[in-house]
């Protein structure tokens, strides 16, 4: 048995992956409904950037018992008080919605310290490692600014892969992305993490990840449409196959490369680094799994009429190094 | 077949030596230190540092080194850690008084010859230094009704010096100021002398009536004016506290960021924020100024001021001609010779009277003098006393050369002069309010602990990829390695070039794009391992290869690029960081990927006449 070179998977492949595209496009469907209502019904935890108050990370010299920090700070008026552990088990943060329309945050100075005081356990004093404090006007635009993002990034990618490849592509490719950033933002609500600035950037990001996948399977079927001579699924099965390597290949190493941020990177980029991790494993399964047999249905259905090459592709190709 | 052009290897030689050379100053930690500027009029000089020694041997902190700057009147103190920092600025700014500003400082050791190339290290963001993040609002609405009051006054002011009775003038809740007269009859001159008066409004008249409204770009000036001054007077009053590198920076239409690294007494700052500053002008005293500073004895009705510009003493009138609550504008303009000029505006009462004054001292000097009110906590046998240190200075002393009311210039300025002038006359007028609404602490200790963890979770990225890589694609795992470590130094180098704020989230985007960076790499090695099993000789093969990668790499960052640039434009502070870190790291990705591993790979292979297998 030859070792190397080492393959993940076998080197040619020949998977039937049209075979089950009805069943994988019905559990794409289900998965993005059950997404969806998990979103709904679950919702998040939103971060202090989103909702507004004070969060105050505090430091204990021994391990802090959270119940009894939180029944503390019970005692002295502030009963909504979410305290959680962070990080390492010295590290706790403590977290005080704003009181209805707060704009300004004028009153925080002095409440920083007072929870401090309050949350001190007698012989494990804390000290303040951090404090935040925004008021809520501040908060609900940011939330209008991420839509706005994430919209500006599809019409980006319709616009670029309509004009690099094709219309239907370009709807294909879009709406796979927006599948795999909807599972993965569901996945995060399960996961009852704080949604902050940086799980946002994450979620934005895995845009940039899911698409650069299906664009290279897309890459594959383009070429295989202009050089081989068979019928769409068959050209397909093979796109798949033949990039199934590196797709997988880049996942992995893409997964290990995340993973140390989420071993190492401390308390404030686990979220992030969640993210990041569930959407190479969607990423990586929508792009094998919906993309192309998406293309093989309805008015998205490919036909090699739709990529014969064209004058401008020609000249552009030609202009490439 | 496998060729690759030699200006290519050049080029690559070139790229890997300056970014190595740039990105190299951030290997070299920071000192935490304490800057010590003069005030003016107090020199910084070697008496000094005896002082200094003097304080910190008695508060027991030892100083690294301290070096004196004479040249730009600083003084800088290196210290060996965060805590002595702290102890020592405490120290010396009760030690050294007043006539010295003691800021926090993280002092470079990068040395001189790399600073002459102008490398620096990146900036750190606050999140990976610690300080203090303040998001103000300013109040757009107060600033825009004072103006509008101050039109409105304009306008009586204006009907009343003509004789023209009228019932009402008033503004409406729209922003529309109407004045409603007693009889039509008078409406055409009415306008006609409002016209005259404030050319800048829009005005229809039906009925006896006469609507004024102020047009859209007056009001997105008026805007503009309101939150700049108000930056105007932040930074004033930040240079007071002794901050070494604030960051103050508008955000949108009606916010500002403060950002005051080493920071962490927010109670502190905010009252130093919250500090005023006024203007008046007076009319210069005839006589020697020099004289009266010398002997303490000043004419009668008149007083001793310093003058900003030449530090010299300046006799001014006790009777103040106009303030600043009253002046309505100050912009940096041409006269009508296009030299630059300030253009003042005051409101009614004030207008009178500098009306009144001009008319009886045609040819003499005014002076306008800047009040600052700059409120002082010091600690005086372990309380803290609370005060205002009140300082006042003239900034500009012009004769009159005409008689003149509500609005005038003031001349003979260079242009750098006018705007400094404007600027310092607007936040010396009441800005308009502003209200803290975000504000972020960072403890020292937290900043060193998230450069610690950022470093170690890019280290770590970096392992897990190269031992992959070595143990998958051997020999063309080692290649693509060395290509990720170059993608590494040029994603450095390149922020550290621009300037680029290094934060937390920016490092998780040096592991993802390491993460992503991968990617090209793979494509390449997949497509060279493809060619060989369809039976295409090594050399060929990679050379096909690297073709048939270029067309999706190309297509597929190109779509990565798009989300960092949407990041980038809809986040703020720390994602920024995030965004640009990735963005850079996917053009540098390109740049190894395509072109150094291909350099190397040709390197290696071309020359060898009977290649059988490639250790890919």
């Amino acid at each position: 048995m030859k070792i190397f070179p080492l393959t993940l998977i076998p080197s040619n492949p020949n998977i039937d992956f049209m075979r089950v595209r009805m069943i994988a496009i019905v559990i794409g469907v289900l998965m993005l409904i059950g997404s969806l209502a998990v979103i709904a019904i679950n919702g998040y935890n939103f971060a202090l950037d989103f909702t507004g108050g004070t969060a105050i990370t505090l430091r204990y010299e021994q391990p802090a018992d959270v119940e009894e920090v939180r029944s503390r700070l019970a005692d002295s008026g502030h009963e909504n008080a979410q305290v959680q552990a962070f990080g390492a088990g010295t590290d706790v943060l403590v977290r005080l919605q704003a009181e209805g329309e707060q704009l300004s945050v004028d009153a925080n100075t002095g409440l920083v310290q007072e929870v401090r005081e309050t949350a001190s356990v007698p012989g494990n004093p804390a000290t303040v490692l951090s404090s935040e404090s925004i008021g809520s006007q501040v908060s609900a635009e940011l939330a209008e600014r991420a839509v706005e993002a994430a919209i500006f990034v599809l019409v980006g990618f319709l616009i670029y892969i309509g004009f690099r490849f094709e219309w239907k592509f370009a709807v294909v490719a879009s709406a796979t992305t927006l599948f795999d950033v909807l599972v993965v933002a569901a996945f995060f609500s399960l996961t009852g993490r704080e949604f902050d600035l940086t799980v946002l950037a994450g979620l934005l990001s895995v845009m940039g990840f899911s698409i650069n996948d299906t664009i290279v399977v897309f890459d594959r079927v383009r070429e295989n449409f202009r050089t081989v001579r068979a019928d769409p699924l068959e050209i397909f099965n093979r796109s798949i196959n033949q990039t199934l390597s590196r797709t997988i290949i880049t996942s992995v190493v893409f997964f290990l490369s995340v993973a140390a941020l989420y071993l190492y990177g401390g308390g404030s980029l686990e979220g992030l680094a969640l993210t990041q991790m569930a959407g190479a494993v969607i990423g990586t399964l929508s792009s094998i799994f919906l993309a192309c047999p998406l293309l093989t249905y309805g008015f998205l259905r490919v036909t090699k009429q739709d990529l014969l090459p064209k004058a401008k592709d020609e000249a552009a190709l030609a202009r490439r190094p | 077949m496998l060729e690759f052009p030699r200006w290519k290897y050049v080029l690559i030689i070139l790229v890997v030596l300056v970014a190595s050379l740039y990105a190299l100053p951030n290997i070299y930690p920071q000192d935490p230190s304490v800057q010590v500027n003069a005030t003016r009029g107090v020199v910084v000089d070697e008496a000094l540092r005896g002082r200094v020694e003097s304080v910190l041997a008695d508060v027991g902190v030892d100083a690294r080194e301290i070096e004196v700057d004479t040249e730009a009147g600083n003084m800088l103190v290196r210290l060996d850690d965060l805590d002595a920092q702290t102890r020592a600025s405490e120290a010396l700014r009760s030690g050294l008084g007043e006539d010295y500003v003691v800021a926090l400082n993280l002092a470079s050791t990068v040395p001189d010859w790399l600073t002459r190339l102008n490398a620096k290290p990146m900036q750190l963001g606050l999140d990976l230094q610690g300080g203090v993040h303040f998001v103000m609002q300013v109040d757009q609405q107060a600033a825009l009704e004072r103006r509008l009051d101050a039109y409105a006054e304009e306008a009586r002011a204006i009907l009343r010096d003509n004789r023209i009775r009228y019932q009402s003038v008033d503004r409406r809740a729209d922003g529309a100021i109407v004045a409603v007269l007693e009889s039509e009859a008078d409406a055409a001159r009415a306008n006609t002398l409002l016209a005259a008066d404030q050319p800048a409004l829009i005005r229809t008249v039906s009925d006896g009536r006469i609507t004024m409204r102020v047009p859209e770009s007056e009001l997105q000036q008026i805007s503009a004016d309101a939150i700049e001054q108000n930056i105007t007077t932040l930074r004033n009053r930040i240079d007071e506290i002794g901050v070494s590198e604030p960051v103050i920076q508008r955000q949108g239409n009606d916010r500002v960021v403060v950002q005051l690294p080493g920071v962490q007494d927010t109670a502190e700052a905010k009252r130093m924020i919250g500090a005023t500053a006024t203007l008046a002008y007076y009319a210069v005293v005839e006589g020697d100024a020099f004289e009266a500073q010398r002997t303490g004895i000043v004419p009668p009705g008149s007083r001793l001021y310093t003058d900003r510009r030449t530090g010299g003493p300046v006799l001014l009138n006790r009777r103040v001609i106009a303030t600043g609550e009253e002046m309505v504008s100050a912009q940096s303009a041409y006269d009508e010779n296009g030299m630059p000029a300030v253009s003042v505006t005051l409101n009614a009462a004030a207008g009178k009277r500098m009306f009144d004054f001009t008319s009886a001292n045609v040819g003499k000097p005014m002076a306008v003098v800047y009040v600052e009110r700059v409120p002082q906590v010091r600690m005086v046998d372990g309380e803290e006393v609370r005060s205002f240190r009140v300082s006042e200075e003239v900034i500009s002393v012009a004769n009159v050369n005409g008689v003149f009311g509500r609005q005038f210039q003031t001349t003979g300025l260079e242009k750098q002069e006018a705007d400094d002038l404007a600027r310092l006359l607007r936040s010396g007028s009441l800005a308009a309010p502003m209200d803290f609404v975000e504000e972020r602490i960072i403890g020292p200790s937290l900043g060193k602990e998230n450069v610690e963890r950022g470093v170690t979770a890019v280290a770590y990225a970096f392992l897990f990829t190269l031992f992959f890589f070595m143990l998958y694609y051997r020999m063309f795992g080692l290649i693509t390695s060395v290509a990720l470590l170059f993608n590494l130094i040029i994603v450095l180098a390149v922020m550290s070039i621009f300037g680029a704020t290094m934060t937390l989230p920016g490092f998780a985007g040096l592991a993802l794009s390491i993460g992503l960076s991968v990617d090209a790499n793979v494509l390449i090695n997949e497509r060279i391992r493809e060619e060989l099993r369809a039976g295409v000789p090594p050399k060929a093969a990679i050379a096909v290869g690297y073709d048939k990668a270029s067309t999706s790499i190309f297509d597929a960052n190109v779509t990565g690029i798009l989300a960092g640039v949407a990041l980038y434009a809809f986040g703020t502070g720390p994602l920024r960081g995030f965004a640009i870190t990735l963005v850079v790291g996917i053009l540098a990705s390109m740049f190894t990927a395509l072109t150094v591993t291909r350099g190397i790979a040709t390197l290696m292979y071309a020359r060898r006449k009977k290649l059988k297998t490639l250790a890919i």
